[in-house]
């Protein structure tokens, strides 16, 4: 945890993932949040968010993922030569992208099929990565996995904020397992929220919701 | 013979439904994050797109012939793993080359390969070609025909962005909120491409 270390992500604002569990929570979650805040990973946060229950287990991969890679990035930061950092992160983060895939095809055949390749896709996310580079790399396990869990759980959260809103407005109900809420008959349903323009207006404007309500601080240079 | 110009044939109606159909970014969102953050200049985003378009052409086409393997050997689930090591690989060895041969063409694009192993849009396009099922005709034109509707997309918002400089945003949506809902109106631009091909 040497300060030369900086964490890459939020070095500017006073290094707090040097702390300890709740602010890497917090930071995490809400001031850091990867999707609506850093704006990072969001090919596959877009694409499977047409329903709240794709949404939700996109977020628990995405967590299992983000936990596991940390845990095992972290365990081995010290025998991974510098050079081959980033090989080494991608192999960790492909296998555990395997076993939940592996998972999904074993036990929810359907919602991996509906998933499609976005599973895969994971590995290519620039937040889990980020996470292993900027986080991982430098802390001991055991604050490494609260910090998967923060992202996953920010992660998740935000695709579950779109995806509600996407299947609740583009087919006037919105439906996890046995649980059922309907807008009722007065509503028409706007197909256009389940095609690509509507996860792109909704997400944009979750963007715009975040960033008033931290009072944007000098968001004008984000990526 | 006849089945082979079939297949020519089949593979131009991939590449053509792959650039304005099913393009890659507006129907699939793969390859959002350089989209945001490089399509600030009609320059370098041309630079990038023209990368992606080789770059995921030749993957593609590598890929299928890895997942080939794979399959023979009965260890397809280590495709992920496989595929993206192939594309770190290939992109390194294209920047060697580029570098050694062609000092020109490396300044103009080599700065951009590196960015190409952590887009997405590369390892989707694999693994698209592997869950539809494409020959390899046919993959080559959908490899090509991604690229390139990649690369229409983020030329056109580079040339949006440049004009939105001058004009009054508002303030939660600054930066990437407006290009999201601009990438919006895009998409329901491109939608209307949907049912050209039946």
């Amino acid at each position: 945890m040497a300060d030369k270390n900086a964490c890459m992500t939020c070095g500017g604002r006073g290094g707090l993932c040097g702390g300890k569990g709740i602010a890497t929570l917090k930071e995490g979650v809400w001031t850091n949040n990867p999707l609506a805040i850093q704006v990072l990973g969001i090919c596959s946060a877009l694409a499977v968010t047409n329903k709240l229950s794709n949404s939700l287990v996109m977020g628990c991969a995405f967590l299992f993922v983000c936990v596991g890679s940390n845990l095992f990035v972290s365990l081995l930061r010290n025998n991974i030569p510098h050079r081959i950092r980033m090989i080494a992160e991608v192999a960790i983060i492909a296998t555990f992208v395997i076993l939940f895939d592996q998972f999904l095809k074993a036990y929810y055949w359907e919602m991996s099929k509906q998933l499609g390749p976005y599973v895969g896709l994971i590995i290519t996310n620039c937040i889990v990565m980020g996470r292993a580079e900027a986080f991982a790399l430098q802390n001991p396990p055991i604050v490494s996995i609260v910090d998967g869990v923060a992202n996953g759980i920010g992660y998740g959260v935000a695709l579950a904020i779109i995806g509600f809103a996407r299947e609740l407005f583009g087919s006037g109900q919105v439906v996890l397992g046995n649980l059922v809420l309907d807008l009722g008959y007065w509503y028409t349903p706007n197909q256009l929220m389940i095609l690509a323009p509507g996860a792109f207006f909704v997400f944009g404007v979750l963007i715009a919701f975040f960033n008033l309500v931290k009072g944007g601080d000098g968001e004008e240079d984000k990526k | 013979m006849n089945s082979f110009g079939y297949e020519i044939w089949l593979a131009m109606v991939t590449c053509f439904a792959a650039v304005f159909t099913q393009n890659i970014l507006l129907t699939t969102f793969l390859g959002m994050c350089p989209f945001t953050s490089v399509s600030r200049e009609v320059k370098t985003a041309a630079g990038l797109g023209g990368a992606v378009v080789f770059v995921m052409t030749c993957t593609t086409a590598i890929n299928y012939w890895a997942y080939k393997l794979l399959i023979y050997l009965d260890l397809e689930f280590f495709r992920f793993i496989l595929f993206i090591i192939i594309i770190a690989a290939f992109v390194q060895f294209v920047e060697m080359v580029i570098d050694r041969y062609s000092p020109k063409l490396y300044q103009s694009l080599g700065i951009f390969l590196p960015l190409i192993t952590v887009n997405c849009a590369i390892l989707g396009a694999s693994l698209f070609m592997v869950i539809r099922e494409y020959h390899f005709i046919q993959t080559i034109g959908y490899g090509f025909g991604a690229g390139l509707g990649w690369m229409l997309a983020i030329l056109a918002m580079a040339g949006i962005r440049t004009r939105l400089n001058e004009s009054r945003v508002p303030e939660g949506l600054r930066g990437p909120g407006i290009t999201l809902i601009i990438a919006g109106l895009m998409a329901l631009a491109f939608i209307g491409f949907t049912g050209v091909l039946s």
